[in-house]
């Protein structure tokens, strides 16, 4: 749907009852909104510690200072390329290696931004640089399924209370990790939080058969090429499977809105 | 094995921040400029959250330890489950829950056997 900014209530009105989520469809205050945002990013925040303690952890390990470890998370703030970087510092290799590959893996963010670029216009230009530097797959993820699922949500504060203390959490992460080092139960498995909770954004996301190409070449593809460098696979299965989605919708029309096949939106009451 | 000296860590360090944050602000400056996103990207657009979520989803559980397995691959079948409790209850917390629990038992009972 082409919402040019102004009254994006409209999208699912019509079609089916909308998801009948709460009485406030409308609009929700910016407390509220933040909030919501806080607790859409709780259990990420709970299975990324694993990966932030890792973050300092490795970095120490490769030589370098806890200094250099929290520039790391402040200044690039990104899990898998700062990884990548700890391993090249290690190794000695050339710092321009360490930027080209930083950047290549990153290149994701590109497509987020764009992604999530048209939600966050109208907000100012400052603002929106913040918004940038705290861009992560897991606010982009958590705020794009939550604007379309509940057009009356405050933009800036869910993202800002989506994406702020997940930045929080990484910066606290990753000094605990460079200091006492990377020890979690192995019995453990906080990590699978997160490809769980993108689970559960995932399945809602799939409203119909252009959607589900999309989903069912990228998953397909990014797990045929999880082994490629730079996190290549990533980054080829979710171009493919925008491409299969824009070619399914050649061929049987775009998803309808609201109304999927066998009726995925009728969640519980 | 020889970590670089300081400052010139620190120099790829802000550079390749400098960088991650362009490309993080690209079209959220750029779409300004032109004027929001022209149509036809906009209609690719709406497919990224389920490529990409996908693309993130897929390989964690069928390629838990980077290369795809199936058979006793405790993180596909619990991530199965999960799918299920996502698409019957759309809640969040109930499929981390269901998904967490699954994962923890099949570890426990693998242990055991």
């Amino acid at each position: 749907m082409t919402q040019e900014g102004a009254e994006p209530g409209m999208e699912t009105a019509g079609t089916e009852s909308p998801v009948t989520v709460g009485s406030d469809s409308d609009t929700m205050g910016s407390r509220e909104s933040f909030l919501a945002g806080v607790r859409a990013v709780a259990p990420i925040i709970v299975g990324i510690v694993p990966f932030g303690l890792v973050a300092g952890a490795a970095a120490v390990n490769a030589g370098l200072t806890l200094l250099d470890a929290v520039g790391l998370s402040v200044v690039v703030f990104a899990g898998a390329s700062q990884l990548a970087a700890i391993g090249l510092f290690g190794d000695g290799a050339p710092l321009a290696l360490v930027v080209v590959t930083v950047l290549v893996i990153n290149l994701r963010l590109v497509m987020y931004s764009a992604s999530i670029a048209p939600e966050l216009l109208d907000e100012p230009r400052r603002w929106r640089a913040l918004s940038a530097y705290l861009l992560t797959d897991q606010a982009y993820a958590l705020s794009v399924t939550r604007f379309e699922r509940e057009p009356g949500t405050s933009r800036r504060s869910f993202y800002l209370g989506a994406a702020a203390p997940l930045w929080a959490a990484w910066q606290v992460c990753t000094v605990i990790g460079a200091v006492v080092g990377a020890r979690v139960p192995p019995w453990l498995p906080l990590d699978f939080a997160v490809p769980l909770t993108f689970l559960a954004l995932l399945v809602p996301a799939v409203k119909g058969r252009a959607t589900a190409a999309a989903a069912a070449v990228g998953g397909g593809l990014a797990t045929v090429g999880v082994g490629l460098p730079l996190e290549a696979g990533l980054m080829v299965g979710a171009v493919a499977g925008v491409l299969a989605g824009l070619l399914t919708e050649a061929v049987v029309g775009p998803d309808a809105v609201g109304a999927g096949e066998d009726e995925p939106g009728g969640g519980h009451a | 094995m020889s970590t670089p000296p300081g400052s010139r860590v620190w120099l790829a360090i802000v550079v390749a921040g400098v960088g991650t944050f362009l490309l993080r602000a690209s079209f959220l400056f750029l779409f300004e400029r032109v004027g929001g996103a022209p149509p036809r990207l906009e209609r690719a657009l709406r497919y990224v959250p389920a490529a990409v979520l996908a693309a993130l989803v897929v390989p964690a559980l069928a390629a838990p330890d980077g290369v795809p397995t199936v058979v006793g691959n405790d993180r596909l079948l619990a991530g199965a489950l999960a799918a299920l409790v996502a698409w019957r209850t759309e809640s969040v917390l109930a499929t981390i829950v269901a998904g967490m629990v699954a994962l923890v038992a099949l570890g426990a009972v693998g242990g055991a056997l």
